[in-house]
């Protein structure tokens, strides 16, 4: 892979980049009269201490064709890399080479005018991005279809909601046909219809070879996208890799910095009796532990207990339960062992225990697991949300979360 | 040098773009309001006759065809005036262009002094139907307005790019200009003739480049004559020294703007 890419032709070639920001505060950020005239050294015996190192030397390159997701925390310095490569600030040092028509979609709309309608605002947008007048008569309809606002394109557009207002300016600026194209969060915004049509855009992109970054914190998206993730934290890169590989470490990497955080270990993990629960696998059909799996394929989820000998035992009053979530929340599968029918008798001291999934009919997408020790009308022993998690992913484009085995069947 | 040449083939580049700008900037400042468009020219009208009603009525300047004269002087003075002060404010009202959008920045600064200039040129016809009532017919010598324009955008254009270089960095900027400009206005002969000024402070008055630009303007409209070549000369030898010097100032820090905004 990585010899492969050197042989390609580079798109983004970024070497060495430092970027420094002057920190600037709310009193004497910017100079004012009065500060220069009172005191003309002040602004410059500061200048050492007052420097915000964000990028502190990193090389970032994308080959041409290549979709490259930009992940990190916030204020990790991935918009500020974006927007070096896209020109709007200057590099402190180092080397940026671009090569190819460049677009980026930093804030959609940035350039609108609230009192002209949509379509005054279409041509004063797309020209702002480069068209002519030629280019956007031709993409004009195209460009209100995908905007799905043909009702309102002669309404003032401060009269759109937020929704309509992101819509035209993605609509716009996804049209200005770049080779390299730079997003930053756009799609995050809109509702999952208008997500769906973004997204379908970007892998219409993507198979017309064009070369796109993307700074993203929906992992999911980041992942189903990407051919090459890169984690940018601290001013410097912390991993480049397949998405699978890069996007774990980094959730590896929140969840021990998240962990070490004591308000957050009392909402993650709760509860209080005899027994408790010691760990969690996922493992695959040979009993291996595992973080990836094909849809389709079989999943166990292996919980480990020990109980306080110390304490009289829970007796039958006794389930152990696992919940399968999406990262917002959503909850994809419940169960457990009381509810299935089952009765613990005899419990040894400490063991696991196993729940076999067939079949993983889900779709791609990254699912977490919560696990429970609890008794048969849900008071907990030991509830530990999202204890472990796992990933779908296959070579297919998928949506929703439920992929049954399905046929089609054609006249 | 080079780089000169760079920023105004980039603005060549961007004519349409341009274009487009100064068509929204007149636009959108009449937007909502019922007249509309029409305020382009009511108010300079309404200025006129605020100006005429205390000079001609109140403190009577002794002139013939005052109002005439003053008209010839003002008209353009609103042009320096809104370019200067919007221009100033061009980099920093728009930050969102800045800071969001691959965007030619010194197109910003040079849109305000076009929409001025255009608003100027449409408040033309008016000025000249103003002044023909007067008794004062228009002039073949008007066919020399261009070179006068030319001279007097160089000054006005370089002016803006380095106010609103300026403002970036000191917002001070905004407020120090709006003063100074009403004192430019009255240290400038626009309401009185050149002649009314006492001859021990002449010299003074003369070192003021918006003396030479409105005597220009004046010399066309008012005098019916052609340009008095020397001082127009001068001007036009100022105007580039100043665009020079704006381009440069600006190009130097333009890359710093989006860290300021």
């Amino acid at each position: 892979m990585d010899g492969a890419r050197a042989i390609e032709k580079l798109a983004i070639d970024v070497r060495d980049l430092v970027k420094d920001f002057r920190r600037v505060n709310i009193k004497g950020g910017f100079t004012s009269l009065k500060s220069v005239l009172l005191n003309p050294l002040a602004a410059h015996r500061h200048e050492g201490p007052r420097l915000l190192h964000v990028l502190k030397g990193l090389d970032f390159q994308a080959a041409q064709g290549e979709m490259v997701g930009l992940i990190g925390r916030n204020g990790s310095g991935k918009s500020t890399l974006l927007k070096i490569m896209a020109g709007i600030y200057k590099a402190t040092s180092g080397q940026v080479k671009i090569s190819g028509r460049l677009s980026a979609l930093i804030e959609l709309g940035a350039g609108f005018h609230p009192e002209f309608s949509g379509r005054e605002n279409i041509f004063l947008y797309g020209i702002i991005l480069g068209l002519s007048k030629e280019d956007i008569r031709a993409r004009f309809d195209a460009i209100v279809d995908f905007a799905e606002l043909a009702d309102y394109i002669d309404s003032p557009v401060r009269t759109y909601s937020s929704g309509m207002y992101v819509r035209l300016g993605f609509s716009v600026a996804v049209n200005t046909d770049p080779e390299i194209l730079l997003i930053d969060e756009v799609m995050a915004v809109g509702d999952a219809g208008f997500k769906r049509k973004c997204e379908a855009k970007i892998t219409e992109f993507k198979k017309a070879g064009k070369t796109i970054v993307l700074v993203s914190h929906d992992l999911d998206e980041v992942e189903r996208f990407c051919d090459r993730v890169v984690w940018l934290g601290q001013g410097v890169i912390q991993a480049d890799g397949p998405p699978g590989e890069v996007i774990r470490t980094y959730r590896d990497f929140i969840a021990s910095q998240d962990g070490a955080a004591p308000a957050q270990v009392g909402s993650d993990r709760w509860g209080e009796g005899p027994i408790r629960l010691s760990g969690l696998e996922v493992v695959d059909r040979d009993g291996q532990p595992r973080s990836t799996f094909r849809p389709g394929e079989p999943l166990a989820v292996r919980i480990a207990y020990s109980q306080d000998q110390d304490q009289p035992g829970p007796g039958r009053d006794l389930a152990f339960g696992v919940a399968l979530t999406k990262a917002d929340g959503t909850l994809v599968f419940g169960t457990n062992t009381h509810l299935d029918g089952l009765t613990i008798e005899a419990l040894p001291g400490s063991g696991k225990v196993e729940l076999n999934l067939e079949r993983l009919d889900l779709a791609n997408g990254l699912y977490y697991l919560d696990a429970a020790i609890h008794t048969r009308d849900g008071k907990p022993f030991d509830y530990w949300t999202k204890a472990s998690s796992f990933t779908v992913r296959s070579d297919l484009e998928q949506d929703g979360v439920y992929y049954p085995p399905h046929t089609w069947t054609l006249p | 040098m080079s780089s000169l040449v760079s920023h105004i083939s980039d603005l060549v580049r961007h004519r349409s773009l341009i274009g487009h700008l100064v068509g929204k900037e007149l636009k959108v400042r009449y937007r909502g309001s019922v007249l509309g468009f029409l305020w382009t020219f009511l108010n300079p009208l309404m200025l006129l006759g605020v100006y005429a009603l205390v000079f001609s009525v109140y403190m009577r300047i002794q002139m013939e065809n005052y109002a005439a004269f003053m008209f010839s002087g003002l008209l353009p003075w609103i042009w320096v005036h809104s370019s200067l002060v919007y221009g100033t404010n061009a980099i920093t009202e728009g930050e969102s262009l800045v800071t969001k959008v691959i965007f030619p920045l010194q197109v910003m600064p040079t849109v305000k002094v076009a929409a001025a200039l255009v608003n100027y040129l449409l408040g033309l016809p008016i000025l000249a139907a103003f002044i023909w009532l007067q008794g004062i017919p228009p002039s073949f010598n008007l066919l020399w307005l261009p070179f006068v324009l030319a001279a007097a955008w160089l000054f006005v254009w370089g002016l803006a790019l380095l106010l609103s270089t300026l403002n970036v960095f000191l917002r001070d900027t905004q407020y120090i200009i709006a003063n100074l400009l009403t004192l430019w206005f009255f240290l400038t002969p626009i309401l009185y003739p050149l002649s009314q000024v006492p001859e021990r402070y002449r010299w003074l008055i003369k070192l003021n480049p918006l003396t030479l630009m409105m005597g220009a303007f004046q010399n066309l409209f008012f005098r019916r004559q052609g340009p008095n070549w020397p001082e127009l000369g001068l001007l036009a030898l100022v105007g580039l020294a100043v665009a020079g010097v704006g381009m440069a100032v600006f190009d130097r820090y333009k890359e710093s703007f989006a860290e300021m905004v």
